[in-house]
């Protein structure tokens, strides 16, 4: 019941992208199109649910086992810099057609804060081993959820008459603000 | 004549990030710590105040070191300098000021991933000199600075009536709550640009003229 609870509050309640405003960077600079959204929300979701598998037990085993939990923000870097690295080899090994449909996205991925901000949140909030891959894997599709809506509305958008000052990334994050107005709706839904 | 040259392209360097490439309005930079701080204004201050010790020393370091690091492990070496500094402020905030610390939770390590910082080091610091390069992250993390307390400002002030916790609004208006939560801080940030667009437009039109 507990992971049921973690997983609709990771994807609808506290959306990642929209209530805790990590990942807005590729949020806003890649949700012109529908399709590279769905890509880029796919990639950030595989690359959330391992780095909270591992970060966890980085956390668990190493860092609180020997008592140095001040490394933490320094060895979560390094694991996800490595992960995605490893990950993309992977990948180009394994399957050619799934490497060019990430292309660029992969190692952007690095710096989109959601994968560190999981990582500090479940060490945070002391989930255990499959709490915290489940809160990753919600995670992940709370944020391709809110990536492809975003980039539906915006292929709209090229036909709309938006005023001049506001165009581009303005008027994107006016949007955001409204769609972040609709999700609290759901807030009623669990409290965690 | 070499001297003068140096001293202008000083002030260039320094003034460049309060406006012309203001990492926020501009180059849509660290957005993750703008939205989510900016309840008030001395979250945005505290935080603004954390990138400017992480962006200057960081920059100090990279534009020292950048003439060993191999080119092709840059990053991952810039990042564990940002990462080191960033649990220096960490620590710090959790010593000295616990309530802000807990206020802006898990934001304050997330300045290690905040692009403003890398993007500094990967586009300035890896290629000048260590005083311009110092010069340049404090233009632009005070830049940073003050967008963020104009935004936790209008955000404070519309919400809570209060502007770094005094009241300055009436009692007979109504806070309007939203502005404390995420739609405010997007809605608020988006007309923030709009703003900065129409005066940029209209600056070019005098110029023009």
């Amino acid at each position: 019941m507990e992971v049921i609870l973690i997983f609709i509050s990771a994807v609808l309640v506290n959306n990642f992208v929209l209530s805790y405003f990590l990942g807005i960077c590729p949020f806003i600079g890649v949700s012109e199109r529908i399709e590279s959204s769905v890509s880029m929300g796919f990639a950030v979701t595989f690359v959330l649910t391992l780095s909270a598998a591992i970060t966890w037990l980085i956390n668990n085993y190493i860092l609180i086992a020997f008592n140095v939990p001040f490394l933490q923000y320094v060895s979560f870097i390094i694991v996800i810099a490595a992960l995605v690295q490893f990950v993309e080899m992977f990948i180009r090994k394994t399957s050619k057609t799934l490497y060019y449909a990430l292309g660029i996205y992969l190692p952007l991925i690095t710096t989109n804060c959601a994968i560190l901000g999981l990582a500090l949140f479940g060490a945070l909030r002391a989930y255990s081993f499959i709490e915290n891959i489940v809160f990753g894997i919600g995670a992940g599709l709370g944020f391709t959820l809110a990536l492809v809506i975003m980039a539906g509305i915006r292929e709209e958008l090229d036909l709309a008459d938006v005023p001049e000052p506001l165009k581009g990334a303005a008027i994107t994050l006016i949007i955001a603000g409204l769609l972040a107005l609709a999700f609290m709706g759901f807030a009623g839904l669990i409290s965690v | 004549m070499a001297a003068k040259d140096d001293r202008k392209s000083v002030g260039v360097e320094f003034v460049k990030g309060f406006w012309k490439e203001n990492p926020i309005l501009v180059m849509l930079l660290g957005m993750c710590p703008t939205l989510a701080v900016t309840t008030s204004v001395i979250n945005g201050l505290t935080m603004g105040l954390a990138v400017v010790f992480v962006l200057t020393c960081s920059s100090l370091i990279v534009s020292i070191v950048r003439n060993i690091i191999p080119k092709q492990v840059r990053i991952p070496v810039f990042i564990v300098i940002i990462a080191t500094f960033v649990t220096m402020v960490d620590l710090f905030l959790k010593a000295f000021l616990l309530d802000l610390s807990k206020a802006l939770g898990p934001f304050i390590p997330l300045i290690v991933v905040n692009c403003i910082i890398l993007g500094r080091a990967e586009a300035f610091a890896s290629k000048k000199g260590v005083f311009l390069s110092v010069v340049d992250a404090l233009g632009v993390s005070f830049g940073f600075t003050i967008t963020l307390v104009i935004l936790g400002g209008i955000r404070e002030v519309l919400g809570m009536r209060t502007f770094f916790g005094h009241p300055v609004l009436g009692e007979g208006f109504e806070p309007w709550i939203v502005m404390l939560l995420p739609p405010g801080a997007f809605i608020t940030l988006g007309l923030l640009l709009g703003v900065k667009n129409s005066i940029d437009k209209r600056l070019k039109e005098k110029r023009s003229r």
